[in-house]
């Protein structure tokens, strides 16, 4: 498209300032974090290390932290089986009800999480109690499957919309028998996305808050509701203003990882 | 494609695996059966779908229709729509849902000014070898904690903050926490939910389309108006659905730079302890919005292009 001069510096002035706005902010957590200033004044009063020494010591970063990890495990496994299942199924398949299912597949993530929160809340109240159970890492697994299963699928079933089911066909024509064929063809096509799905679903899990304060049990804390706790003390802003800062530099993780194993999904099923 | 040292052929023992053995046996089987394939690659994840997901969120639709005792606060099993009633005729709950669309709406149009222009940037202006970065630029943040970005939002916006430091000299001060921090900071969240889709839209324009508009004369503004912005309005339709959806269900952003406004979600989770069927009731409002508003956006067929 031609642009005028001033139509081209107009642009180019906007984008760069609307991605200094989006940047600015994950900076200032980095910066503060080693902001010598007990009260984060602005500007910074010198630089130290004493606050990642102290978030190092952080007993009660370090148990939500492995509580995060665990819970990330946990749906991300369900996910993993289950989004493949369904990827196959819709994509793969012809069925009556495939429309639909493919919709209502997807609808944990376009729903207000509160609503997905206090739905599970309110079921779990009625029905784990009549079973022994209550309240604990295990809801917290459930409740973070129901969405992780959403990225899971989107990741696989682009990628069966991509390599079309001849490849198997050919591999059969060839003798393979339907084990080989997805063995030797099909799997080795997909696992990268099925890899990029899991990894991007521990990733949501790892920052979800919504649906988590809602199905936590009492004593279990994950990051994100770790933080969200200790946002309004004030002696432990300076552990949180190193979690965070250490959150924002593990996000590169995901986005680096996903482009790097499968270039078809650029928001990694987020979107 | 495919990652290094994938290499399905040569395998040696080409048709080896479990052998003649009973896996083997049961693979052909199920092969001449699609229709046993197709229950069983299904009854799992079904299964957990509606026990795990519907069935919750048809309880909590029904217990919307229950009531409580006044004294305990347990649910009461009682058919009634005093809920509902009680939802659509109290003022305040007209006031905080108006004010929640409100937000949703100003959200969503200030992502669709900022996006704009870097999309266009990322799509059509930047050269072609730093299209990719810029993209992944774009998307970092997505990632990034939800928290933290909300976190460092409440940082600048702090009295004696970044923001106050950054205008003084001006003599000027920050808007400080309330209902503009909010929209700020919602916006911020959910900007790279609209890049995207606008990003992707420009990047599909047939550049043939564009010449032929610079040949009729039109100059940058003209082809923009007239051939640009008609052809990617589904892709902003698409990103508005979840700038406006995610928006609207948002209760802990608000918690931390929103002062003392209150939209839906903030509502719903004060209610869900005392008054359950009341939460429920109230949560079917955004729920039925966004129900709502996805069927007018799909008859832009934006749904499609998502």
């Amino acid at each position: 498209m031609r642009l005028s001069r001033t139509a081209r510096i107009l642009l180019r002035s906007a984008a760069a300032l609307g991605l200094a706005v989006i940047y600015l902010p994950l900076l200032l957590v980095l910066v503060d974090s080693v902001n010598a200033d007990r009260s984060f004044g602005w500007p910074p009063g010198g630089v130290t290390g004493r606050w990642w020494a102290d978030a190092w010591h952080s007993a009660g970063a370090r148990s939500a932290l492995w509580v995060s990890v665990r819970a990330g495990l946990g749906a991300t496994a369900v996910a993993l089986v289950l989004g493949t299942l369904v990827a196959f199924a819709v994509q793969r398949y012809a069925f009556f009800g495939r429309q639909t299912l493919s919709f209502v597949v997807v609808l944990p993530i376009a729903l207000p999480g509160v609503v997905t929160g206090i739905a599970l809340n309110s079921a779990f109240r009625s029905v784990l109690p009549p079973l022994g159970l209550g309240f604990g890492l295990l809801t917290v697994i459930i409740g973070h499957a129901t969405f992780c299963v959403v990225i899971v699928f989107n990741n696989v079933v682009a990628r069966l919309r991509r390599v079309s089911g001849s490849y198997e066909e050919a591999a059969m024509d060839l003798g393979a028998g339907p084990f080989q064929a997805f063995r030797d063809v099909t799997w080795p096509l997909v696992r990268s996305a099925v890899a990029v799905g899991g990894l991007l679903a521990f990733a949501l899990s790892f920052d979800e808050i919504v649906v988590t304060t809602f199905t936590a049990g009492a004593g279990v804390q994950t990051l994100p509701v770790w933080i969200f706790g200790n946002l309004a003390r004030p002696q432990q802003a300076p552990v949180v203003n190193v979690v965070a800062a250490v959150l924002v530099l593990l996000s590169v993780i995901p986005v680096y990882a996903a482009q790097r194993l499968s270039g078809d999904t650029a928001a990694g099923g987020r979107i | 494609m495919r990652p290094a040292g994938a290499g399905p052929v040569g395998r040696p023992g080409a048709g080896g695996g479990p052998g003649r053995g009973p896996v083997r046996a049961f693979v052909r089987a199920l092969h001449r059966r699609p229709r046993l394939r197709l229950t069983l690659l299904l009854s799992a994840p079904l299964a957990w779908l509606v026990v795990a997901y519907l069935g919750a969120l048809a309880a909590l639709f029904l217990s919307a229709f229950w009531t409580t005792d006044p004294f305990t606060s347990d649910v009461v099993r009682t058919w009634t729509t005093a809920n509902f009633r009680e939802v659509l005729t109290t003022s305040v709950y007209w006031h905080v849902a108006l004010r929640t669309l409100g937000t949703a709406l100003a959200v969503t149009a200030v992502d669709i000014v900022v996006a704009f222009p870097i999309a266009f940037w990322t799509a059509r202006v930047a050269a072609a070898r730093h299209r990719n970065l810029l993209v992944v630029a774009v998307l970092t943040p997505l990632w990034a904690s939800y928290l933290v970005k909300a976190y460092a939002w409440r940082i600048i916006l702090s009295a004696g903050g970044p923001l106050d430091w950054a205008l003084k000299p001006l003599g000027l001060s920050g808007p400080g926490y309330g209902l503009p921090a909010m929209i700020t900071v919602l916006a911020y969240l959910w900007l790279p939910y609209m890049i995207l889709p606008i990003h992707a839209g420009l990047a599909n324009l047939p550049e043939d389309v564009l010449e032929a508009a610079a040949d009729l004369g039109a100059r940058s503004w003209r082809t923009f108006r007239s051939v640009v912005l008609p052809m990617v309005l589904p892709s902003v339709a698409a990103g508005s659905v979840f700038t406006f959806s995610l928006s609207l269900g948002d209760y802990i952003a608000v918690q931390i730079v929103g002062g003392k406004t209150q939209l839906i979600g903030n509502v719903v989770y004060s209610d869900i302890t005392l008054d359950l069927p009341l939460a429920a009731a109230l949560g079917t409002v955004p729920v039925a919005v966004v129900v709502l508003y996805l069927l007018a956006i799909r008859r832009t067929g934006a749904l499609d292009s998502l």
